[in-house]
């Protein structure tokens, strides 16, 4: 069977332990983290997890059947079949010798990012949007020496006011 | 409202949760709970392990149905309920722990007899709390025999810090739990039922396959009514023994690795397979691609996680059992199903001949023979005890020789296969169930894995009956090793083994032996008729195999008979 990305938006109890649970399944179970997200949403005692996960129907249907088993697990959603909005944040620290400045400027400015930090032969970039696009400006500074990358992997919202 | 401590308040919640019985063993960081102990009436039997503790609640839980408490220090005695934890996960047996932990201020410094039980047991409880606040502790025991007892049941672990035991603060009863994130199914959809209705109706050859969740949820009753309505034969897992009498005439004996025949064929050859409260566990499906091909499933089960997990059901339904079956009883009862007997015949024929072509035997020889025993135990106790076995081949043959006439009857280790379990599981039945004879059927190897429990049995007064069916190895891994190993016993032989008699006796129990197939009988009598702890040793035929086996990892239909 086909092995696809699903995104999993999980609201749980903001308590201490809570996503030692959710990462103990997945590795116990043998199921894949792409990426993983956690904060606070507008309720104190709870938090959203946004998840990035791979399988085949049938994993993916076992994985979001274990997760709500989990006693701190309030609601599971999988945001793949719905229309959704998806981000992630990339710093990243590219080389920018004075020759080179104007041009990874140029291709900061088109992926609408920002330089947050400038050294004497580097720029500390930030952008955000999804993770091709990411990838993409990736790929474009590696040419300058990119020297570290700090991504947060994907955090998602359904378009819909109410989640399914 | 008065200021009361932490220990006060664990016992005085457990009082509210009902519990009169704990087993457990004391230690530094539950001082102050056994000191508050020593003052109530609560009943604490004192094992001499931890295992000993958990295994008893566990045994406890199985035959009274209600949650077994087990109490335990920190450190090693908190690990060493690992074990049993898990094995009450895998059956899901519901179990409450309190473990105790060094002082909430010493978490995390390495302390003496401090180990982080909550982490360790994450993955193998139901769920499990670390107690950090003392005005939240009884809202969490509460909470903790909500979850134990309720939907798939499951152990259901509490870590007390010393100083919240010894900590004082207002008590005020909490209302009843509430969790915003934990709700069951219990009322099945009436459409999927609907569907079964049909599927019944238009079926040639059905099985009804039932499971632990069918004891779990006292479903007996519903499901022997729903065989009997339908006509429909049924096959069960080694959990689910005692769910359907095993003498009723449309009994097909237990399915599986070391299942009968008849069960086997039935369900590679059904057209319908109603599912109650099982897992499809790869020791019942064998090969799962070629399990139950031309069958449509019908999945009764309360936890959604077990429905097509490991194989694709037709009719998936959530639901408990007892409830489920009860209203597809109902459902039932308006339809016309036919002339039954006519319609069940040419599948009723068909399973007959299996039943001829192999049923489940042995040979006599000159050495006691294991299922003779059972079978003699079976006629002696006609059928009434509550066996308790080990994990091996006596565990099959206790499956295989015995019948069950209801659930609660057959206490085995089914899904993490402990050896050591019958014999403390067999204690904690008996304290459970004082009037009832109690038996537990081990091994020369899996007797060994508890015995110092001896002394609790016989401190305790609990007139439990070990029959240990010696055969000098680890009779199973050795089957193993004869079949598939060309014969090299590696370490599966016990060139020393205790004088059981005399360790009986040492522990001041009756110690009783058979050596000739002659002798079997008398001794189980005697055994039987003496009203305290006592060992009964059968020096049985080594290299007897259990059979029928179905090979690892092939079909269930690819038979080894005898």
């Amino acid at each position: 069977m086909k092995e696809e990305k699903h995104i999993l938006s999980i609201l749980v109890d903001n308590q201490p332990g809570v996503l030692s649970r959710i990462v103990g399944l997945f590795s116990g179970r043998g199921y894949n983290i792409d990426s993983l997200c956690v904060a606070e949403t507008t309720e104190p005692h709870v938090s959203r997890v946004t998840m990035v996960t791979e399988g085949d129907a049938p994993i993916l249907e076992q994985i979001k059947k274990q997760l709500n088993k989990l006693i701190n697990i309030i609601k599971v959603s999988d945001l793949t079949d719905q229309d959704t909005v998806v981000r992630e944040m990339v710093l990243v620290k590219v080389g920018a010798k004075a020759e080179h400045r104007a041009e990874i400027l140029r291709v900061t400015d088109i992926f609408r990012g920002s330089v947050v930090d400038v050294g004497q032969e580097h720029y500390t970039i930030m952008a955000t949007g999804n993770a091709e696009k990411m990838s993409a400006l990736l790929n474009l500074l590696k040419p300058y020496g990119i020297r570290e990358i700090a991504r947060t992997g994907s955090i998602a919202l359904a378009r819909d006011l109410k989640t399914k | 409202m008065s200021k009361m401590t932490g220990a006060q308040i664990l016992l005085r919640m457990l009082k509210e949760e009902g519990v009169d019985t704990i087993f457990g063993y004391p230690g530094g960081a539950v001082l102050d709970i056994y000191d508050e102990l020593y003052r109530s009436d609560m009943r604490h039997i004192l094992v001499r392990h931890e295992q000993g503790a958990i295994h008893a609640a566990d045994g406890y839980a199985r035959v009274t149905g209600k949650v077994g408490v087990c109490m335990v220090t920190s450190g090693p005695g908190a690990t060493n309920t690992v074990t049993g934890i898990a094995n009450a996960y895998m059956d899901s047996i519901p179990v409450v722990i309190f473990t105790g932990q060094v002082p909430t201020k010493l978490i995390g410094n390495d302390a003496f007899q401090e180990v982080d039980i909550v982490g360790i047991t994450r993955p193998c409880t139901k769920h499990n709390y670390l107690v950090k606040d003392i005005k939240k502790l009884a809202q969490i025991i509460r909470e903790a025999f909500h979850i134990a007892r309720s939907g798939r049941p499951g152990p259901v672990l509490i870590d007390i810090p010393k100083d919240i035991s010894n900590g004082t603060t207002t008590f005020k009863l909490p209302d009843e739990p509430e969790l915003r994130s934990y709700n069951p199914t219990y009322v099945p959809n009436r459409r999927q039922l609907t569907k079964i209705v049909d599927l019944i109706k238009a079926a040639k050859k059905p099985i009804i396959f039932s499971g632990g969740g069918v004891n779990l949820s006292k479903a007996h009753r519903e499901l022997t009514a729903l065989a009997q309505k339908t006509k429909i034969p049924v096959t069960s897992t080694l959990m689910g023994l005692g769910g359907f009498p095993g003498t009723d005439p449309l009994w097909l004996g237990m399915i599986g690795m070391h299942g009968t025949y008849r069960a086997n064929m039935s369900v590679s050859e059904c057209d319908l397979m109603i599912a109650v409260g099982v897992r499809f566990d790869d020791r019942v499906t064998g090969k799962i691609d070629e399990f139950a091909v031309n069958a449509k499933i019908v999945q009764i089960d309360i936890d959604p996680t077990s429905i097509q997990k490991n194989i694709q059901v037709a009719v998936p339904v959530v639901g408990d059992c007892k409830i489920t079956l009860e209203i597809l009883n109902q459902m039932l009862e308006n339809e016309d199903l036919g002339d039954l007997d006519e319609i069940r015949k040419p599948w009723r024929d068909q399973i007959d001949a299996w039943r001829k072509t192999a049923r489940l035997s042995y040979k006599q020889s000159e050495r006691i023979k294991p299922q003779y025993v059972i079978e003699k135990l079976f006629e002696l106790t006609r059928g009434e005890a509550v066996i308790t076995t080990e994990v091996g081949q006596n565990q099959m043959w206790a499956a295989q020789y015995y019948h069950y006439p209801e659930p609660g009857r057959f206490i085995s280790s089914g899904g993490l296969g402990t050896m050591g379990f019958g014999f403390p599981a067999a204690i904690g039945a008996q304290v459970g169930m004082p009037d009832k004879t109690v038996v537990d059927i081990a091994g020369d190897g899996s007797i060994q894995m508890n015995i110092q429990e001896m002394a609790t049995a016989v401190q305790y007064k609990l007139p439990v009956k070990i029959v240990i069916l010696n055969n000098g190895c680890l009779g199973m891994v050795r089957q193993w090793q004869e079949l598939f190993y060309d014969r090299r016993y590696s370490s599966t032989q016990f060139v020393h083994l205790p004088d059981f008699v005399k360790l009986a006796e040492a522990y001041g129990a009756v110690g009783l032996r058979a050596t000739k197939p002659e002798e079997v009988e008398a001794i189980l009598k005697q055994g039987l008729e003496t009203p305290n702890t006592v060992i009964m040793e059968f020096v049985v035929e080594p290299e007897e195999c259990v059979y029928p086996m179905v090979p690892a990892g092939a079909p269930i239909t690819n038979m080894l008979l005898v």
